[in-house]
């Protein structure tokens, strides 16, 4: 734990503490992940952190929470310990391996890293790095951008651990792998979790990724997922948001594809007092498909900003983008879209679409979609809406016997079930259903899962009034 | 039943129906005949609640209540059902889920229980023969995809599963083929009762063939022009409605 005091600028901040605690980072990583960290501190050093002027953080204020100091965990806090004795996951149907992340740190339930009987490596990363130096150094840091300002520069210096899964060939993982991501912590704290996930070709990957907090204390985590697909792999990737008021999380996914590779990635953000998805997706050879789908439910003061880029390098590749969302409140939320098409990217098909509906007058949504296209036989298309409920829907219910709010309802739900329903797996599915029709009826409190006996006595419910529509 | 008086009812300041006049007694179908734009889907959407209209005069009584004081839903579940003739469709609502809540909404406003899955599933069922539907509608949307003649038949289904006192059917019979009016037709013989009545709203005498209503009324210019029996129809299909115009003495709108 360290503590620092505020009169110096952040990035001097993060220079000293990484600095100060240079072995402690590194552990017993190889000496390939020590100069990536360099690398990055570097970049830290000399381009600092974007703030409003940036063009992807005009709309999503960084500085109070770079202002904030927090303190640091260097060492893992977490002992063993059964999870479930603490948290059950709402999505419980569901029959998963599921792995625990606590305050950022791998939870030893049974052994750091497991080998499956299929081939597939599951577990810590810092352990990864220990006993698969080669496997992670080839992959680890390279599709995260190491030299732009920002905070994938400050998670490649200071992660220590954080989720690891390699896909052999030919290699189709049955169960669903969920990874269960806890904050709980008394003090104002940042993370830094590390995820890579490595497929081999012809592999098949479902990756859940649950981010949960249990305390109504400040945190932020800065967390960076790198994903790997090589020729033919298949992931489907699920990113649910459940937080506090209190917590902030940057959380950026790189996506690398190779020939004929196929990913689906879903953001599902029921709650999170500050959020901001960055995602890359990156089309490096021909026949790919990516989809990435998004649903914000947001209320009270939250913001949710989901900065996307579908990057096209290859031909024959297609991509679709669907991102809803519905704002109460003063809530705001920032969509910024973009698909690129390179000069080689012919026969390229991509689509992007944002939908909002505005609840209060003081519901912000910014919506910013951008195609960059330099090939010419290409179908591109991109729409952006920020609405109200449809009147003629409305009364076709009501006409039935449905009072205004089941209607408003039932709607509300229905807007939100495009993005629910392209979920493939059944059960989860199901779930999800479940978890955004409970959130828009206000049902839905972030100590839902939690068994913990935390500072607040009163659980805090999140609640979308549809009577403000 | 109903009871509409001297109603006058605008849009935007536009002046739709002037001086409408029309009993509705327990068990009797009425048809509202005439040409496009006089008025007759006006007179649907205001019986079953609509605010983007202005009822300017005039009232509107059923089952002895002042029907324009109450909201939409409350209308529906006291047995007001409105067939639309531009069914809306809703993405992401289910036929099955819509329904139930529908059903259970009126049960709960008459005081009843709920109705159990199981119940509500073998009422769907039974429901759905009557209308010749065959797709599973617990896991389709709101007449998302549905064809025309599907979308008529879902709104004679919905009715079929909340069992209205009063259907008014606002072109019901509009695009379809002979045997999906056969069909529509067929299941509102089925439903009809002597405890309750019907309003078709249409253009064409053809449906008069399937449903044979007790009174055919001509609305020309926002009023009725003529009333009389099934042979008005008829008449109506031999003459056109230039002979209701002439004989209304009604100038013809430009």
């Amino acid at each position: 734990m360290q503590n620092i005091t505020e009169n110096i600028s952040t990035e001097q901040r993060m220079i000293d503490l990484f600095k100060g605690n240079i072995d402690l980072i590194r552990g017993n990583e190889p000496e390939s992940i020590s100069l990536l960290r360099q690398k990055a501190i570097e970049t830290v050093k000399t381009k600092g952190f974007p703030d409003i002027t940036t063009e992807n953080w005009r709309f999503t204020d960084l500085d109070p929470l770079l202002r904030t100091v927090y303190d640091f965990d260097f060492t893992n806090q977490s002992r063993p310990f059964d999870i479930e004795k603490i948290f059950s996951c709402d999505v419980y149907d569901l029959d998963t391996f599921s792995v625990t992340l606590l305050n950022g740190w791998f939870v030893y339930q049974n052994a750091p890293l497991t080998t499956l009987k299929n081939g597939t490596i599951i577990g810590s990363l810092s352990k990864a790095m220990e006993v698969y130096p080669e496997l992670v150094s080839k992959y680890l840091g390279k599709i995260a951008p190491l030299e732009q300002p920002g905070l994938t520069a400050l998670n490649t210096a200071f992660f220590q651990d954080g989720l690891f899964i390699y896909v052999p060939e030919d290699v189709k993982v049955d169960k669903p792998i969920q990874l269960i991501n806890i904050v709980n912590s008394e003090r104002p704290v940042m993370f830094q979790p590390r995820h890579l996930i490595i497929q081999e070709k012809d592999s098949q990957l479902t990756l859940v990724h649950c981010d949960h907090s249990l305390t109504h204390n400040i945190s932020f985590t800065n967390s960076v997922s790198e994903a790997f697909l090589a020729k033919n792999a298949e992931l489907d990737f699920y990113k649910i948001q459940n937080k506090g008021h209190n917590s902030a999380v940057i959380n950026s996914s790189f996506f690398s594809q190779k020939q004929h590779s196929k990913l689906t990635s879903s953001a599902l953000t029921l709650n999170g007092g500050f959020t901001k998805n960055i995602v890359y997706s990156l089309l490096e050879e021909p026949e790919c498909n990516a989809t990435h789908n998004g649903l914000y439910l947001v209320d009270s003061n939250q913001h949710v900003d989901n900065q996307l880029e579908v990057d096209h390098a290859a031909p024959n590749c297609t991509s679709e983008q669907l991102y809803k969302g519905i704002l109460d409140d003063e809530a705001t939320a920032v969509f910024s879209g973009k698909i690129m098409v390179r000069r080689d990217a012919q026969k390229t098909l991509a689509y992007q679409n944002n939908k909002n509906i505005l609840l209060t007058d003081d519901a912000k949504a910014n919506t910013q979609p951008q195609l960059e296209i330099y090939a010419d036989d290409v179908k591109c298309s991109h729409g952006a809406t920020v609405g109200q409920l449809d009147q003629e829907a409305m009364f076709y219910l009501r006409s039935r016997g449905l009072n205004e709010r089941a209607a408003r309802q039932l709607l509300m739900y229905a807007f939100a079930a495009e993005v629910v329903r392209r979920i493939s797996i059944e059960p989860l599915k199901e779930r999800i259903d479940h978890l955004v029709e409970k959130r828009l009826k206000g049902e839905l409190s972030i100590c839902d899962q939690c068994m913990l006996h935390c500072n607040t006595k009163e659980p805090t419910v999140f609640n979308i009034d549809v009577s403000k529509l | 039943m109903l009871s509409i008086k001297h109603l006058k009812v605008s849009i935007n300041g536009k002046t739709i129906l002037k001086d409408f006049n029309l009993e509705v007694k327990k068990g009797e179908v009425h048809a509202i005949m005439g040409p496009n734009g006089t008025g007759k889907s006006t007179l649907a959407s205001v019986i079953a609640g609509r605010d983007l209209f202005d009822v300017d005069e005039g009232s509107i009584t059923y089952m002895g209540h002042d029907l324009l004081e109450m909201d939409p839903e409350i209308r529906a579940r006291e047995g007001i059902f409105l067939g639309f003739q531009y069914p809306v469709e809703i993405p992401g609502v289910s036929m099955a889920n819509f329904m139930r809540t529908a059903i259970n909404e009126k049960r709960k406003y008459l005081g009843l229980e709920p109705l159990s899955g199981a119940e509500f599933l073998k009422l769907m069922e039974n429901r759905k023969k009557l209308v010749d539907i065959h797709s599973k509608l617990t896991n389709r949307s709101v007449n998302e995809g549905f064809s025309g003649g599907e979308k008529k038949k879902n709104e004679i289904f919905q009715m079929a599963m909340l069992e209205p006192k009063l259907a008014i059917l606002d072109e019901t019979d509009s695009g379809l083929d002979i045997d999906a009016m056969k069909v529509v037709a067929h299941g509102v013989n089925k439903l009809r009762s002597p405890e309750n009545s019907t309003i078709l709203i249409t253009h064409y005498q053809r449906l008069l063939d399937y449903i044979v209503p007790d009174y055919v009324h001509v609305l020309y210019d926002g009023r009725i022009v003529k009333s009389g029996g099934k042979e008005l129809a008829f008449e109506l299909e031999d003459k056109g409605y230039e002979w209701i115009r002439k004989e209304a003495g009604v100038q013809e709108a430009i």
